[in-house]
């Protein structure tokens, strides 16, 4: 493989495990003022995820800084076509953060509301749009020399909100799963119950996914052409079945990573489909920006891949670490937040 | 109001606004570090109060460093796409080197530290502070090297139609990168030092807690001290490199518009960039400037008009941040230096504490004007020398910039408000000490 095939399958892995750890986040977030019935069930939700989710965001980060270094001009066109989604993005990110640690600082319920609200809306709008923004990447995006043409409306189209809702409930299976293994007694049960009952819901939204990207895409000429790709959106959907499998045994940690299975191999899906273009153009073919026309020097891919080769799987090992650290039940004598 | 000028607004917002976390994060997680060591070390209870107190402040000043941060990273895509375009393969690079190295680390430990306490052993608890403090200094090294980069770009060549990397090592050991890593890093520990002296003043003040806040202001003043010096020392070292690296940079700071031999510093003066001249020059000390820069009463100093028009900065707000910065510099070198001759008896000088307590928020805008004199200073270039910022800017709506911009506005101002009342209202309310 060359180094720019090596970095767009490298940019695609990242996105997938951001997709895989801060779901959950996402997801517990979405889920929060409909499982969270009381003060104690919001705590211990917002605690089940307190070590973790700023060590899951900066995938997000890593992510963001490897399509600046290593294709430059996917960064620049992509972050300036799609600035109203991604503006977006930014502000819940930035609520959702604050709000873990400023919510428990003063005792009233009105200062409590205010966060609640942000965490949710925090939670949920970049669930969908991160869904939205990459639907649209995978049916292409109307731009050319001139810039983009189009709002942020137009990323709302049919398949944009298939991805939206595609995303939406994969994480939110994914949060209701880490709750089962978080919580005990009565959220425990409803978390069970809601990760039971969203299941039919993704299994839907999934094949209708699948489905329309024949319609709306071209992402399956890459499987026609070497069949054996098709493993992967195999291995996604087994990996799903699983997660039903898991919860019905209460497996919950199998079914949490079946879940996890399931949303990188959806990710991966695209990735694949996609292969070689980063950011095609839906209106001249001639401006979509491929792995090989927006890397950078090979030099700079050279350098990165041994920064990226040592410290991603350092980084992997001590978040094994943490995840493992905090595996337990919350214990509602410690809360945190 | 054109993309340009609401683009530079937002970025000045967003990142004057994070440089006002990310300094405390810098110096106060050393300073806990320390005091949470000294806990496992000497098992003396008031350092654990110390550790969970100034602890508790450092979390919330935290969140808000981390979140703002994201902004930044985004906010070249999307705003600043030509620029992007252009210097990525090297500027985005030294980005996700930070990310890669050094911000995950610091984001992964925060959260064992914050709910650590009881799964890890007291001396891993310990470590943690310390990773924590080492990889937020660590990004910061990546992230003022990338700025460096764009002051005295170094190590490229223009091909296929932007800058391109060709020696890597030659970007990470430039000079303009250590100074400035230095510069900033010390103004980190300052501003920190002064924050700890600042609240600790408050409490000796009303006289409560007295151990716990004179044992913080004192391992506060030993840092506050030292890196006063040095940051007068490097600053000197730093604006005398402007010579060699922006000329006309350092014509703005001292308002010097002709070139001349044995150029002269004014103890007062006030640019008239209409004219080209200053409208007052008040006792001026001959080669002063000569011999800062070259470090030789009769060294040729470049002087603005040297520079056509459109290259020079906006030299009013350059000189004026700058001699500000400079003033401010000297100042806490003074209170640290009185403050070293009072430490044992901090309780019985309450104006020394008083003005300890109203100096808080001094280095907060000295580091500021320290950013506006290295970027404003650095106009009308967003890479010196190399590109400038009207070209940098991405090909996107007036409607879509003015609208986050003002959605920025609204959303910083609420939660800085929020978080500076977080931050006081614990700091007043003091450690939270069991009868036991």
């Amino acid at each position: 493989m060359d180094l720019q095939s090596i970095w767009f399958f490298l940019w695609g892995l990242l996105w997938a495990v951001f997709f895989m750890t801060d779901g959950f986040d996402f997801g517990i977030g979405t889920l929060y003022p409909f499982l969270g019935k009381n003060e104690q069930d919001k705590r211990v939700m917002i605690n089940s995820l307190g070590p973790l989710w700023d060590g899951n965001e900066v995938w997000l980060i890593t992510a963001g800084g490897v399509t600046f270094a290593a294709f430059p001009l996917v960064y620049a066109t992509m972050f300036s076509s799609l600035y109203s989604a991604l503006m977006l993005i930014l502000f819940a990110l930035i609520l959702r953060g604050v709000s873990f640690e400023f919510r428990g600082q003063i005792e009233d319920t009105r200062w409590k509301k205010i966060w609640d609200t942000c965490i949710f809306i925090g939670s949920v709008l970049p669930a969908i749009l991160f869904g939205v923004a990459f639907a649209n990447i995978f049916k292409g995006i109307p731009f050319d020399g001139s810039g983009y043409h189009g709002t942020l409306f137009s990323l709302l189209n049919p398949y944009g909100l298939l991805g939206g809702a595609l995303f939406l409930f994969l994480f939110l299976e994914h949060g209701a799963i880490w709750l089962c293994i978080k919580t005990e007694g009565d959220l425990h049960q409803r978390a069970a119950a809601t990760a039971n009952k969203l299941w039919p819901v993704l299994l839907f939204i999934a094949v209708a996914f699948l489905v329309a990207t024949k319609f709306a895409t071209p992402l399956y000429d890459n499987y026609i052409a070497h069949p054996i790709l098709f493993v992967v959106p195999l291995i996604a959907v087994v990996a799903l079945a699983g997660v039903k499998f898991f919860i019905l045994t209460g497996a919950w940690f199998r079914a949490w990573f079946s879940s996890a299975l399931t949303i990188v191999g959806c990710t991966f899906f695209g990735i694949i489909g996609l292969f070689p273009n980063l950011f095609p153009s839906s209106i001249d073919a001639a401006h979509s920006l491929t792995a090989y026309n927006a890397s950078s020097s090979s030099l700079t891919l050279k350098i990165m891949l041994t920064v990226v080769i040592i410290f991603i799987p350092v980084v992997i090992g001590y978040q094994i670490w943490v995840y493992n650290l905090f595996k337990d039940k919350v214990n509602i004598e410690e809360l945190k937040y | 109001m054109d993309v340009l000028l609401l683009s530079r607004l937002q970025f000045a917002a967003a990142t004057m606004f994070h440089f006002l976390f990310v300094p405390l994060t810098l110096g106060l997680s050393v300073l806990i570090a320390y005091m949470e060591t000294m806990y496992v070390k000497t098992e003396d209870e008031t350092y654990l109060h110390m550790t969970k107190f100034w602890g508790k402040l450092f979390l919330i000043n935290f969140a808000l460093g981390v979140v703002t941060g994201i902004t930044l990273e985004f906010q070249f895509g999307t705003n600043w796409s030509r620029y992007s375009a252009y210097v990525g393969d090297i500027f985005g690079s030294l980005l996700a080197i930070e990310a890669t190295t050094a911000f995950f680390l610091e984001s992964t430990l925060i959260g064992v530290w914050i709910f650590g306490w009881n799964k890890i052993s007291k001396k891993a608890h310990a470590i943690v502070m310390w990773l924590v403090a080492l990889a937020g200094s660590f990004s910061a090294i990546w992230i003022l090297i990338a700025n460096a980069w764009m002051q005295h770009p170094v190590g490229y060549e223009i091909r296929n139609g932007r800058a391109e990397l060709t020696d890597f090592l030659a970007i990470i050991t430039q000079k303009f990168a250590v100074l400035e890593i230095i510069h900033t890093v010390s103004a980190a520990y300052i501003l920190s030092a002064f924050f700890v002296m600042g609240i600790s003043a408050y409490h000796l003040l009303k006289k409560q807690n007295i151990e716990f806040f004179t044992r913080s202001f004192k391992i506060a003043l030993v840092v506050g001290l030292v890196f006063s010096f040095i940051e007068v020392f490097e600053g000197h070292l730093h604006g005398a490199d402007l010579a060699h690296s922006q000329p006309a940079k350092l014509a703005a700071l001292d308002a010097h518009w002709e070139t001349s031999k044995r150029a002269p510093v004014y103890l007062f003066s006030i640019p008239d960039e209409k004219n080209e001249k200053n409208f007052i020059e008040f006792a001026p000390i001959p080669g002063g400037l000569s011999l800062l820069a070259f470090h030789d009463f009769n060294a040729e100093v470049k002087g603005l008009k040297e520079f056509p028009k459109d290259e020079r900065p906006p030299v009013l707000i350059t000189f004026g941040a700058f001699k500000l910065m400079v003033g401010l510099g000297f100042y806490f070198c003074l209170v640290t230096l009185i403050g070293w001759f009072l430490r044992n008896r901090l309780v019985e000088n309450p104006l020394f504490l008083k003005i300890m307590l109203f100096s808080i928020p001094l280095p907060y805008i000295a580091i500021e004007l320290g950013w506006i004199v290295a970027e404003v200073g650095r106009q009308p270039w967003i890479v010196y020398g190399l590109m400038k910022t009207s070209d940098a800017v991405s090909p996107i709506a007036t409607s879509q910039v003015l609208t986050t911009l003002v959605g920025f506005i609204l959303i910083y101002g609420l939660l800085g408000a929020a978080g500076f009342y977080l931050i006081g209202k614990n700091a007043i309310k003091g450690p939270e000490i069991s009868a036991a």
